[in-house]
Order: structure tokens, then C-alpha cells, then sequence
């Protein structure tokens, strides 16, 4: 992608470069494709498609492994930073490495996954698609879900004395030394989505100059769980979850001392 | 010239490594393998290597497994807990078909145990360990130059079959200093890894790889569960390996592995000497298990004594390849020489054994 194979058609708009050009598998309204995208735009501006393993995880993040046109390893649950860790340091630091993590998988099973990679002063850029539940399994709690939030295993909404609080990873991932850079977008608006791609170009710039990690964190809609239309979701994300976790920088630094 | 050393078995693990060109190792600091990830750390960087200290052995397997994508010969070890720790890995592992070395160094269980010798992980490597009902070639060294040289085999059967491959040591093996010659194995030409590493799209030709480790969720699972399958009997004809001695003209044969497995050739060769018709079988690879020796000698050898510091694991082995045709008798961990966790099984209690039972 893109291609167009009709001599008298000229290509307007197509996907990216590092679209593979399959479907995605994701449920209407749900914005993982549109982060496959923004991840696929980021890689092509780089230019890095032809240097990129992908680590996807478990959960509908990782369906994006047949969506994104780069080499790809499938980690088990919370492993990415493990396994980029592997596929990085085994090829001498050439590759330019970067996982793929939903909420259960980064935050809940794998919290100590990235904060030990991150300890270890790795090289590596880390998606973290936030959509504040466990898509996959039917709609549970995750340490993101917002407090009153209502979910599966939370039926009568997130009460703090039972289920804790919402966690900020992109806050707390900054305050580690060894992170280069930590950002927070959304793709509730074009302006959010243009602000997400420049977020992801610096995390990946901070790999490939050598300087640390670099985390991105998107808010992202699940319509399917919180059984809302679209249109329904994506104002849900802009109301309430950019509430609680707002947009923008958080660390962004030139070098680590 | 040879180059010879008095080293131990958990550095005779690192040796051998390294003449296998393994150049990644990952590793958590456990007793008693502590030296495996010290020789690593010291010597890796020497040769251009790469060594992590991780944070968990959960870690460990998951960074060997993003090596191990990309092609390159890599390891890890630890010792039973932190073994157990790693075993959804090695299933992943497994089911992803990629090429590395695991060792385990044995310590006593269940759980913490303690931090001595056993030989308790027998059934968790032989049957897989993690989920799925996969199986790893099981290699069992019973002395310091046999671990070198098993690990080096352990590559070429990894690369061979595109599949991890478990060294099974224990405490005894990996602390005790014995001589060991330095000299690299040649087992012939392996498959390239050209075709399926993971080296980025700007390497290779294909539009995007990748290493899947739930071969159900795309692709045939039938057709995969067929052709691993068949994978599983190719090593089961092809990778037996075992030591034996007078097993055609034995009433009795000892069967048992790695250092239960010293012990217990002492007392073979003492029997002998003595003039008793006892025969000596000592599995190298656990997993296949050499069943046919075993249920070949059962057609004229009626007695079988087991000797294994655990509560009786290889003896299922050893009696499903009998098949009732000859009694199978344990002298396991109730024969130790003390009660607390320094216990070991001796020769002369073997020897004993052997001549009450014969």
C-alpha cells in the first residue's frame, strides 16, 4: 500500500506505505484501527519501516501485527519489553524495536515488564493503546477503567475502596531516569490525531538517536464494551477519560545524565 | 593442543556455550546456578556478547525468546522455582518453534525446597512443564565434561529441529570441580535460519514476518498440530541417546541419570568386580526416553532397581518400558545418608541395594 492499478485513475489518497493492506479485525467504532494508522503514518515519516521489529502483546492490540508492514513477534501477556529487550540487544542495537501494549497487558500483568526495561536504560518506543477496559475478553476492569466506571467485574461501577484507582502510566513512566520521552494522545479530533503522530515521531527519534526510551500513550474508544455507538464512545473519551488523564508532554529530554 | 580446566559444571555450562558461539545469555541470579550468570556476565562481553541480569526468570524466557526470533544463538538458566517461573515461556517457545538452550540446574522441592541437590524437575521437563502438551529434548550430563559437550549438542538439536532444548543439571553437577578438556564439537551442517529470522524488512525479502506464538489464532491448527507432531516422532526415532553396559547378560540393571547416575556406576562396577551379573543403563536424553534398550533387556533381565534422588519420576518411564515383564524397584530420596537437605544418595548404599534386591 498504496497502490492503484488502473491506468486511466490517479491515487489521491490511499493507506500508508507500511499499511499491509489487510482488514483490521477490530469492531466498528473502535479506535485501534485508527491507531494502527497513526503508528503506520508515524513509521513512514521516519522512514524506518525497513529497520522496525514490532512486539505485539496480548489483547485487540495485537491484531495490528497484520496491520502494520514491519517484522513482528508475537510476546506473551506483558512481555513486549522483555522481548524487544531480546530482539534489540541480540542484533547489536541496529533494529529500531517497539511494542505494542494494551491496558491488561502493560499495566495490569506487565507493569514491571516496562519499568524494568526502562531500569535497564533500553532503547526502545512503547504504543500503549489505553481504552480504560479489557476489550478482548468481554469488557473487565483494567487498571486504567475510571472510578464509577461500569464494567463487567465492576457492575455497579469502579468503587475505589473495592477496586483502587485509575492509574497514569505516561505520568508515572516519566519520573523514571531512564525514559527519554512520555506523551499522552488521543484521536478524538484531527487535531488530537496530528498531535498523537508528532508524540510518536519523538518517542521513536529518541530510540534511534541513542538517547532512551521513548512511551506513547493513546486514549482509545471501545464501543463494543462500553456499549455505546461510536459516535458515543469517541465523545465518551473526549468527556470523561481525557478528564482524568490529560494530553501532552510529560518528560521530553536531550539527553540522560 | 586441548586447553584443560578444573572448573565446575555450571561453568562447564558457560564453556560450552560459548563453543557453541551462543553470544546472548539472560539470567536471574538462583542457588545453586549462581555461577552460570556470573561466568556470562564475566565472559560474554570478551567475545562481543551480550549478557542481561534481568529481573525475573519470567523475564529471562521472554528475553531469550526475542533472541531467539531473530536467529541468533542465545540461553538462559535458572534452578527449579525460578525453572517453574520461566515454563509459560518454554511453552511459547516451543509452540513458536524457535531454536535455544535452557538449562535447569536442580535444587531440592516442592517449592523453595531447599537450596541442595535433587533430581524433582524429572517429570516437569519430560512432559513439557508449561501448557499445551508440547515436548522438549531433554539432555542429562552426568559429570562436568559431559555438560560441556551436551550443551554444545543442545544447539545443533535446537537449530536442527527449530525447537528449545532443556539441559537438566543439578546441584551436585553444577558445584563439583572435575577436569574438563576444552575442544569444540562438529556435528555437520544446519538449517539456515535465513528463511524464517526475524532481521527486519529491510534484510529479507518478505513484506513483514512474524513469530507466532498461538499457532490456533491464525493458519491451520490442525495442520499444525499435525506437522508438530510429527516433529516429536522424528526426535523420538532419531535423538535417543544413553549410556548402557551388560545389558545383554544382567539379572539386574540399574537404571539412572545425572549424578544419581555416578553413584550408581560405582556400584555397577563394584557388583561386577564382585562377580554379580548386574547391567547398567543411564538415559542421556530424557525426553525421548531410551525405552526400547530398556524393554529389550526386560525379555531376560527380571529385576530392575531405579536410582533417582526424588520419590520415584523416571521409574513411571522405566515401568511403562518394562511393561510388566520385569519388577521395577526405587532407591530414591528415603535412601539418603542424612535426614536434612545435605543428604545424598552414596554408592555403597546403591551397591546395597542392589545385593538385597538381586
Amino acid at each position: 500500500m498504496p497502490q492503484i492499478d488502473h491506468p486511466e485513475r490517479e491515487l489521491l489518497c490511499g493507506g500508508p506505505e507500511s499499511y499491509t493492506g489487510l482488514p483490521t479485525m477490530y469492531c466498528p467504532g473502535c479506535h485501534y484501527g485508527t491507531v494502527a494508522r497513526v503508528i503506520c503514518e508515524a513509521i513512514d515519516e521516519l522512514g524506518i519501516k525497513k529497520q522496525a521489529i514490532g512486539v505485539a502483546g496480548v489483547g485487540c492490540h495485537g491484531f495490528m501485527i497484520g496491520t502494520i508492514a514491519t517484522d513482528f513477534v508475537f510476546a506473551l501477556h506483558g512481555r513486549g519489553p522483555g522481548v524487544a529487550t531480546g530482539i534489540k540487544r541480540s542484533q547489536g542495537g541496529k533494529p529500531i524495536v517497539f511494542t505494542i501494549q494494551g491496558d491488561g497487558d502493560l499495566a495490569a500483568i506487565g507493569m514491571g515488564d516496562i519499568i524494568n526495561a526502562i531500569g535497564r536504560g533500553e532503547k526502545l518506543t512503547t504504543i500503549f493503546c489505553n481504552n480504560a477496559g479489557y476489550g478482548t475478553t468481554g469488557g473487565q476492569m483494567a487498571p486504567t477503567t475510571l472510578l464509577e466506571q461500569v464494567t463487567t467485574t465492576t457492575p455497579t461501577g469502579r468503587d475505589p475502596q473495592v477496586a483502587g484507582y485509575p492509574i497514569h502510566v505516561a505520568e508515572m513512566l516519566a519520573m523514571l531516569r531512564g525514559t527519554a520521552y512520555s506523551a499522552r494522545g488521543a484521536l478524538t479530533s484531527r487535531k488530537n490525531y496530528n498531535q498523537t503522530k508528532k508524540f510518536l515521531n519523538l518517542a521513536f527519534q529518541k530510540q534511534m538517536d541513542g538517547i532512551g526510551y521513548g512511551f506513547v500513550e493513546i486514549l482509545s474508544a471501545c464501543p463494543s464494551t462500553l456499549h455505546m455507538p461510536p459516535n458515543k464512545a469517541l465523545k465518551w473519551v473526549e468527556e470523561y477519560m481525557i478528564a482524568e488523564y490529560p494530553l501532552g508532554e510529560f518528560k521530553n529530554v536531550k539527553e540522560i545524565l | 593442543m586441548l586447553e584443560k580446566r578444573l572448573i565446575n559444571g555450571n561453568e562447564a555450562l558457560g564453556y560450552g556455550a560459548l563453543y557453541a558461539d551462543c553470544r546472548c545469555y539472560f539470567g536471574y541470579p538462583i542457588t545453586p546456578q549462581n555461577e552460570v550468570v556470573e561466568f556470562f556476565a564475566r565472559e560474554l562481553p570478551k567475545v562481543g556478547g551480550v549478557f542481561v541480569q534481568t529481573e525475573s526468570e519470567v523475564s529471562s524466557i521472554n528475553m531469550l525468546y526475542g533472541a531467539a526470533a531473530t536467529g541468533v544463538r542465545a540461553m538462559t538458566s535458572s534452578s527449579s522455582t525460578g525453572f517453574s517461573l520461566m515454563q509459560e515461556g518454554i511453552s511459547t517457545l516451543a509452540a513458536s518453534e524457535l531454536p535455544c538452550v535452557i538449562a535447569d540446574v536442580q535444587r531440592g522441592g516442592p517449592g523453595g525446597g531447599n537450596t541442595q541437590t535433587s533430581q524433582m524437575d524429572y517429570m516437569q521437563v519430560t512432559r513439557g512443564g508449561g501448557n499445551g502438551g508440547y515436548h522438549n529434548i531433554v539432555l542429562s550430563p552426568a559429570s562436568v565434561q559431559e555438560t560441556f559437550e551436551l550443551v554444545q549438542l543442545a544447539f545443533c538439536l535446537a537449530d536442527k529441529y527449530r525447537h528449545p532444548v532443556i539441559i537438566l543439571t543439578d546441584a551436585i553437577i553444577g558445584q563439583m570441580q572435575e577436569g574438563l578438556e576444552l575442544h569444540r564439537l562438529d556435528f555437520g551442517p544446519l538449517p539456515d535460519k535465513k528463511s524464517w529470522a526475524l532481521t527486519t524488512v529491510g534484510d529479507h525479502d518478505d513484506p513483514g514476518r512474524f513469530i507466532q506464538n498461538a499457532p490456533g489464532i491464525l493458519g491451520s491448527y490442525r495442520d499444525y498440530m499435525i506437522r508438530i507432531t510429527k516433529k516429536y516422532q522424528e526426535m523420538t526415532e532419531k535423538e535417543v541417546r544413553y549410556q548402557a553396559g551388560h545389558t545383554e547378560d544382567a539379572d539386574l540393571i540399574v537404571v539412572s541419570f545425572g549424578s544419581s547416575a555416578r553413584s550408581s556406576l560405582w556400584a555397577y562396577h563394584q557388583a561386577r568386580k564382585e562377580g554379580l551379573r548386574v547391567g547398567f543403563i543411564r538415559p542421556i536424553t530424557l525426553w525421548p526416553f531410551p525405552t526400547q534398550i530398556i524393554r529389550a533387556a526386560a525379555q531376560h533381565t527380571k529385576k530392575f532397581v531405579v536410582v533417582e534422588d526424588n520419590l520415584g519420576q523416571m521409574l513411571r518411564d522405566v515401568q511403562a518400558a518394562v511393561q510388566d515383564k520385569a519388577e521395577v524397584h526405587l532407591v530414591g530420596i528415603a535412601h539418603r545418608h542424612l535426614v536434612t537437605s545435605s543428604g545424598m544418595i552414596f554408592p555403597k548404599t546403591v551397591l546395597q541395594e542392589v545385593k538385597r534386591l538381586i
